[in-house]
């Protein structure tokens, strides 16, 4: 449904996009996993066909993003990452005007809208500006699938969005996928990506790895721990600079630390931990999550 | 085709929703008209006048007091000497002074000649040429009052040749109304604001605020979204004008010796160049504060080099060839033809094909220059 391969894209002195190749099948709801900065955005107007690539090829719904972006344009739903619906129009006008200039109306698709459309509904004369940040969410997506769309392109839509409705964002897309939609989806929140069929974790311009959530965190073989200290700034400085450390990455108000020969160091950190007299020190082995791999793979990355 | 209308229903839905354009588009018109129909106004009146009288006779009560019959001066201070009349030039309390030199009545009757002096503050040419133009036909007719009344001879003496006997008949504006004369020089002005800095303004607002990327990830055409985007404001920009021309009408009896319909006809072509110009403008601009500035530039040099404030003939030459590049002094040229002058369509049709020609440059330069990619 989606094929990128070896896709280039350099602004000026920057790299924003090295060689890039993944593919979306039908119904395949796909995650781009990245900090900010990691070419999510540029990736995304490429594949809406906003940007010419510098190099490679990339095809959505068999259609060539270069050569025939009219017919793609006519059946994707992009939703950008800054919210780009009229704010002096209501959420009615906005919707019925991205009906229109597609030549179709709420009424025809409103199998398709239903479900979110349902959820902004009791707003629908409020203007766009007035919404709150999780509503215009909702409200773009509705716009972006207004059209009936076979292909829906998300740049980071929950970015900025409170947990609640973040939750039912995901919801909404999952209900789209198992109708058949597919959806290619950008985040820089590691914990969403778990509700994705595939995640491509993405790292200045390049993939590190595509796989599915799991499998990518069973690829993770590494022991890992996460240690609590008093004084948490403290401790990642002297984890940093214990001998046989690996990673150690600060999660919340954990470190979460590997250690170069696993199991065997730990009683040497304990030791040396103690030494520099950390207070209320607890060491729980976990079991790894995405941004644990995100991590590990980043800084094997760097390293090569 | 359909396309546009959804275009032109979002658009007018969007103006007439925003708080700050039904002021700006019915109050601000009536405001520029009033204000500068009246302010912009060249008949020099209230010229403020000191009188320096040396000599307190009753000829020089009678020289003052014709001076300040005639209505073009204002008495501000009346000096014993020239020193402290100069003080108030200075201060800039007055613009003329006149000098009555002591024995003034003497020696005009008994030498049959006398001079007063005529000090005028020349910063403002115009003002000042004028100002002393009034003051040397009072002293004219004067004079001549003096030989009638005590002399008992002819005004003129000696009696002059029969010549040529100028008189001054004012064609097409007889009572020399200014009004008459600016006002429609302001209505190109309006329309030429809705149409240059609205339409440039509204479409790179689409870009700033984002939307330009949702709708360029529609199947909408590029030429449909332009006319779309331009449309509303040929329309509002019409309307104001037939609002204008009402308005000068039924308020300062504005004349119309020509046809109206000439004067849309001409605005409709007209208004096609200020949008294109306004396009132009967006299609190489980011943000509504770049286009804006730069269309303030272009608004700016067209209006002073229209011949609405200054007369283009009375420009140095080179400045006369740039106007000929400016689409305003075209404009004003003609509503004044037409209005004023009853000019009709073989009178404008030469100023018509420049207009044309302006609006097919500039609407293809924008079109070439807006690269919106389908």
């Amino acid at each position: 449904m989606i094929e990128v391969r070896e896709i280039s894209k350099r602004y000026v002195d920057i790299l924003a996009l090295n060689k890039i190749s993944f593919t979306v099948d039908k119904g395949e709801l796909f995650g781009i996993i990245g900090p900010d900065g990691a070419g999510k955005t540029t990736l995304f107007r490429i594949l809406a066909t906003l940007l010419l690539p510098d190099d490679g090829s990339a095809r959505v719904n068999d259609w060539d993003v270069i050569k025939q972006y009219k017919k793609i344009r006519k059946n994707i739903g992009y939703m950008p990452g800054r919210f780009s619906l009229y704010q002096d129009l209501s959420v009615q006008e906005n919707l019925e005007f991205f009906a229109s200039i597609f030549h179709t109306s709420i009424k025809n698709n409103y199998e398709n809208i239903q479900t979110i459309y349902e959820q902004i509904a009791p707003f629908k004369n409020r203007k766009a500006g007035a919404l709150s940040g999780g509503m215009k969410q909702k409200l773009a997506l509705c716009c972006a699938l207004v059209h009936n769309p076979e292909v829906l392109f998300l740049d980071e839509p929950t970015t900025g969005v409170d947990a609640v409705s973040r939750q039912e964002f995901w919801e909404s897309l999952i209900e789209l996928k198992n109708k058949g939609m597919t959806i290619l989806v950008s985040t820089p929140y590691m914990d969403e990506a778990s509700l994705c069929d595939r995640v491509a974790l993405m790292q200045t311009g390049r993939i590190m790895e595509i796989n599915a959530p799991e499998a990518i965190i069973q690829k993770f073989s590494k022991k890992l721990w996460a240690i609590k200290a008093d004084n948490t700034y403290h401790l990642l400085k002297d984890l940093q600079s214990f001998q046989h450390i690996d990673t150690c990455f600060p999660f919340g108000e954990n470190i979460h630390v590997t250690l170069l020969h696993g199991e065997a160091d730990m009683n040497d950190l304990r030791k040396y931990l103690q030494e520099k007299q950390h207070q209320e020190l607890t060491i729980t082995t976990i079991l790894p999550v995405i941004e644990d791999c995100f991590m590990d793979l980043m800084t094997e990355d760097i390293l090569h | 085709m359909r396309t546009i209308l959804f275009i032109l229903q979002k658009e007018f839905l969007q103006i007439f929703r925003s708080k700050g354009m039904l002021p700006i588009i019915i109050a601000l018109p009536i405001i520029q008209l009033i204000l500068l129909a009246y302010a912009a106004n060249y008949e020099i009146k209230n010229i403020t006048v000191d009188m320096v009288d040396q000599d307190h006779s009753e000829w020089s009560r009678r020289l003052t007091h014709q001076i300040f019959a005639s209505g073009y001066f204002r008495l501000n201070a009346v000096k014993e000497n020239i020193g402290s009349a100069m003080e108030d030039v200075r201060s800039d309390q007055a613009d003329l002074i006149v000098v009555i030199p002591p024995h003034f009545e003497r020696n005009l009757i008994g030498n049959n000649n006398e001079k007063i002096q005529v000090l005028i503050n020349a910063i403002n040419g115009m003002k000042a040429g004028i100002a002393s133009g009034y003051i040397q036909s009072i002293l004219q007719n004067f004079n001549g009052n003096i030989r009638m009344e005590r002399l008992h001879q002819p005004a003129i003496y000696p009696p002059s040749p029969p010549g040529i006997d100028v008189t001054n008949v004012y064609w097409y504006n007889p009572h020399l109304d200014y009004k008459q004369f600016m006002v429609p020089g302001i209505l190109v002005v309006l329309v030429t604001m809705i149409g240059i800095f609205l339409s440039g303004i509204n479409i790179v607002r689409e870009k700033e605020i984002g939307t330009m990327e949702q709708l360029n990830v529609t199947p909408i055409k590029k030429i449909h979204f332009i006319i779309g985007k331009l449309l509303p404001f040929w329309i509002i920009a019409m309307a104001e004008l037939a609002f204008g021309l009402i308005f000068s009408w039924w308020v300062f009896h504005l004349s119309f010796a020509g046809s109206v319909g000439l004067i849309f006809f001409f605005a409709g072509i007209y208004l096609l160049v200020m949008l294109g110009l306004g396009l132009l403008i967006s299609s190489r601009t980011e943000t509504q504060q770049q286009a804006l500035f730069i269309t303030w530039f272009f608004f700016v040099v067209f209006l002073l080099l229209s011949g609405l404030f200054t007369p283009i003939e009375s420009m140095p030459l080179w400045a006369q060839r740039i106007t000929l590049f400016d689409p305003v002094a075209w404009f004003i040229k003609v509503i004044r033809m037409v209005l004023i002058k009853g000019s009709g369509w073989n009178d404008i049709k030469p100023y018509f094909l420049i207009i044309l020609v302006f609006a097919v440059v500039v609407n293809i330069s924008a079109a070439l220059a807006y690269r919106k990619r389908g």
